[in-house]
C-alpha cells in the first residue's frame, strides 16, 4: 500500500503552515524559503492567485531512482522515495532526470549530499502523516493511502464541478504519482509541467539498456565466429602451401634420382 | 671518467651535477602552464567545492566536464574498431597501428576518469557501483564497463611494457590473451559507447529536439568509430612531426577510406532521424541550437566526408590531417551539445564555465597529450622502436 498527499489549490487559504511545518521538521534554515533549493524542500507558489504546493511528487515509478547508479535514492514500498546521503557519489543524475527538477544539490558544500522532500518517511513508516499534512485547517493538504486520496480528489472534482478543472495532476502523469494535485484551473495554469507524458520515464531507458545484452551478445557471437573463419582460411592456407611444396620437394627429388639414374646407366 | 670506475655510492651532488638539461620549448612551457593552473584549480575545486568553483546549478548540473568526459570516450573508439580488425576480421594491414590504437583508446578513458573524479560531488565513493548495484541505471552499466574495458585495455598494452622491460615470459603469457581480450573490448565498448548516449534517453523534455533521439545510443557508437580513427590519425601525425615517427600514409589512407564509410551511414542516420521526428524545421528555429547542429553535421561531418572520399585530399599529407582534425572538432562538438549546450533551452538559464572548470578540462586533456608524448618517445609503440631493439618476436 503506497502513502499519498493531496494538494486541493481550491481549498488552500496560503497560509504557509506547510512550508513551516517542513522547515521545523528538518530544521532547515530560513533561506529562500519561495524557491526550492538545498534549504528548502516545498513551496508554496502563487499562480495568479491560485496557489500550489512544490515538492517531490514521490513518483510510482521514479526516474531518480532507475538513473542513481549506486541505489542512493529508494523507492519505499511505503511510498515515500528517500535518499541515502552515504552511498551517493554525487555524480547528479537524479537531479538532471527528474522530470519534475525537484532534486537540489548541496552546492555550497565540499562534501554535498541531495536534498529534497522525503514525505517525512520516518513519521509515515510508523503510520504518522507527513509533517506538512498535519496542522492544514481548511483541507488544503491532506494524506493517507494513495488510492484513498485519489477517490477523494475524484470526489471532490464531482461534487462541485463548477469549483474545479476536472483532472487529477498526478493520477497518471509520468506513470502516477504519489503526490495529488487538483484546482481550479489547468495544471499548466498552476505552473506544473505538463510535458511530462503518461509513460514512466524509465521505460525509454530500458528499451535500450534491455536490449543491449542481446545486440552485444549477438555481435560477440559474430565476431567470435569471423576470427575463426579468418583463422580456418590461413590454416588450410599454410596447410595448403606446406602440400604444395612437399609435392615440390618430391618431384624435383624424382627429377634428381632420374637424373642420377640417367646419368649412372 | 668510465662508468665502471664509478663507486656504487653517488653523491647527491654528483647526480645533480649529471642531471640533463630539458629542452625548453613553447609547446613544452605552454604544457607546463596549463597543467599548473589547472593544478591550482584542481586543489580550489576540492577544497571549497563544485558550488563556489564551478558555474554549475540546480538549472545546470552537468556542464563542461560531462562534455569532457563524452568526447574522451569517443576519442577511444579507435581502439576497439582496430584491434577487432585487426584480430577478429583479419585486416593484417593494419596491424603496425594496433599499440598507438590501444594507447589512445587507454589514453581517452583516462580522460573519462579525471573528468569524472573532478566532477563527482563525493569522488570517494566512486568505488560504491561495485558493491550497490542498480541494473535499471545507465550509468551503473557505464560505471562496470569503465572498470572493465580500462583493464582490459592495460592487459591489452601490458605486452608492450613487458617488451620494454625485456620480461620474456610475461610478454608470451600476456600474448597468449590478446583474442578473448580484444572481443572482450569490443563487447564491452559496443555496450559503453552506446550507453553514453543511452544516458540522455531519460530527459526528453531537456535535451533539444535536434539531439533528443532514441537513436542516440546508436549514433554514440557509430560516430565513437569515426572519432576514434580521427584521433589515431592526428596523433600519428604528432608522433610523425614531434618524435620523427614514420608517417605510415598506406594505412592512414585506409583509415580514412573507412572514415568516409562511418561518416557517410551515421550522416544519413541523423538525417532520416531528423525526417522521422519531423524535427528538421528546428534547425531553422531561432536560438543557437541550429547552427551549431549545421556546425557539427556539416563541418564535422559531411564535408570531412566529402573530402576524404577524394584521392587527391587521402594521397595528400596535409589533407589527410586537416580533414581527421575537422573529424575531430566536429565529434567534439556534437559530444559538447548533447551533453551541455543542448540544455540551454530547457533550462531556461546560460552557462558558461568558470575558468576553473576550463582550466581544469584544459589540464586534463593537456595531460593526455603528455602522456602519449612520453609513451610514444619511451616505449615501443610505432613499429620503428619495436623493430629496432627488439629481443622479442613479433606478429
Amino acid at each position: 500500500m503506497s502513502y499519498g498527499i493531496l494538494f486541493d489549490s481550491v481549498r488552500c487559504r496560503q497560509c504557509g503552515g506547510c512550508v513551516d511545518a517542513c522547515k521545523v521538521k528538518w530544521d532547515l534554515p530560513d533561506r529562500d524559503p519561495d524557491k526550492l533549493s538545498e534549504n528548502t524542500f516545498t513551496t508554496l507558489e502563487i499562480h495568479d492567485g491560485h496557489p500550489v504546493r512544490r515538492m517531490c511528487m514521490h513518483c510510482e515509478n521514479p526516474a531518480c531512482v532507475s538513473v542513481c547508479p549506486v541505489r542512493a535514492l529508494e523507492k519505499t514500498p511505503e511510498g515515500p522515495v528517500i535518499y541515502h546521503a552515504d552511498r551517493c557519489m554525487g555524480c547528479r543524475y537524479c537531479v538532471i532526470a527528474c522530470p519534475f527538477s525537484i532534486p537540489k544539490y548541496e552546492w555550497s558544500s565540499a562534501v554535498p549530499r541531495v536534498r529534497k522532500c522525503v514525505m517525512c518517511h520516518d513519521r509515515v513508516s510508523r503510520g504518522k502523516k507527513p509533517a506538512c499534512t498535519l496542522f492544514c485547517p481548511y483541507g488544503g493538504i491532506q494524506s493517507g493511502p494513495r488510492e484513498e486520496m485519489l477517490a477523494e480528489a475524484k470526489r471532490r472534482l464531482a461534487e462541485e464541478p463548477d469549483k474545479y478543472h476536472q483532472h487529477v495532476y498526478g493520477e497518471r502523469e509520468a506513470g502516477g504519482t504519489g503526490v495529488l494535485v487538483i484546482g481550479a484551473v489547468p495544471p499548466e495554469r498552476l505552473g506544473l509541467p505538463v510535458n511530462v507524458g503518461d509513460d514512466p520515464l524509465p521505460e525509454k531507458t530500458w528499451a535500450a539498456l534491455s536490449r543491449l545484452p542481446g545486440v552485444v551478445g549477438v555481435a560477440g557471437a559474430f565476431s567470435l565466429a569471423f576470427w575463426w573463419v579468418v583463422r580456418r582460411r590461413d590454416q588450410v592456407r599454410a596447410e595448403e602451401a606446406a602440400a604444395f611444396a612437399e609435392r615440390e620437394e618430391k618431384a624435383r627429388a624424382r627429377v634428381t634420382r632420374r637424373e642420377k639414374q640417367e646419368v649412372n646407366s | 671518467m668510465s662508468q665502471s670506475a664509478l663507486p656504487r655510492r653517488r653523491s647527491f651532488a654528483d647526480l645533480v651535477a649529471r642531471l640533463p638539461l630539458p629542452k625548453v620549448t613553447i609547446w613544452r612551457a605552454l604544457a607546463a602552464a596549463v597543467i599548473g593552473v589547472g593544478l591550482v584549480s584542481m586543489i580550489r575545486r576540492f577544497a571549497l567545492g563544485l558550488g563556489a568553483t564551478t558555474n554549475l546549478t540546480d538549472q545546470y548540473p552537468w556542464g563542461l566536464w560531462v562534455g569532457v568526459k563524452l568526447c574522451g570516450v569517443a576519442f577511444a573508439g579507435g581502439g576497439f574498431a582496430i584491434t577487432a580488425a585487426i584480430y577478429l576480421f583479419g585486416v593484417e594491414r593494419l596491424r603496425p597501428i594496433a599499440r598507438p590504437a590501444v594507447l589512445v583508446a587507454g589514453l581517452g578513458y583516462s580522460c573519462f576518469i579525471a573528468s569524472l573524479i573532478m566532477d563527482l560531488g563525493k569522488p570517494y565513493n566512486v568505488w560504491h557501483p561495485m558493491v550497490l548495484w542498480n541494473h535499471h541505471s545507465v550509468m551503473f552499466e557505464v560505471a562496470w564497463c569503465v572498470m572493465l574495458y580500462t583493464t582490459v585495455l592495460s592487459l591489452e598494452f601490458s605486452p608492450v611494457v613487458f617488451e620494454r622491460l625485456g620480461w620474456s615470459r610475461a610478454y608470451h603469457t600476456a600474448k597468449k590473451f590478446t583474442i578473448p581480450l580484444v572481443l572482450a573490448g569490443l563487447m564491452l565498448s559496443m555496450m559503453h559507447q552506446s550507453s553514453l548516449g543511452s544516458m540522455y534517453l531519460i530527459v526528453p523534455n531537456r535535451l533539444h529536439p535536434l539531439w533528443y533521439s532514441s537513436g542516440l545510443p546508436i549514433f554514440f557508437f557509430v560516430s565513437s568509430i569515426a572519432a576514434g580513427l580521427s584521433m589515431l590519425t592526428f596523433a600519428f601525425f604528432l608522433a610523425h612531426r614531434i618524435l620523427g615517427r614514420r608517417l605510415r600514409r598506406d594505412i592512414l589512407q585506409s583509415l580514412a577510406k573507412a572514415s568516409v564509410v562511418v561518416l557517410g551511414v551515421y550522416f544519413v542516420m541523423k538525417v532520416f532521424d531528423l525526417l522521422y521526428r519531423g524535427q528538421l524545421g528546428a534547425i531553422v528555429a531561432s536560438g543557437i541550437e541550429g547552427p551549431l547542429f549545421l556546425g557539427e553535421m556539416l563541418l564535422g561531418v559531411l564535408f570531412p566526408m566529402i573530402l576524404f572520399a577524394r584521392s587527391a585530399v587521402r594521397n595528400s599529407k596535409n589533407g589527410l590531417y586537416y580533414t581527421s582534425i575537422l573529424v575531430i572538432l566536429g565529434m567534439v562538438l556534437n559530444r559538447m551539445n548533447v551533453g551541455v549546450t543542448g540544455f540551454e533551452k530547457s533550462s531556461g538559464v546560460h552557462y558558461f564555465p568558470s575558468f576553473e572548470e576550463l582550466s581544469i578540462a584544459a589540464m586534463v586533456v593537456t595531460v593526455g597529450f603528455v602522456v602519449f608524448g612520453l609513451a610514444a618517445k619511451h616505449l615501443p609503440i610505432f613499429p620503428e622502436d619495436y623493430r629496432r631493439n627488439s629481443r622479442l618476436e613479433h606478429h
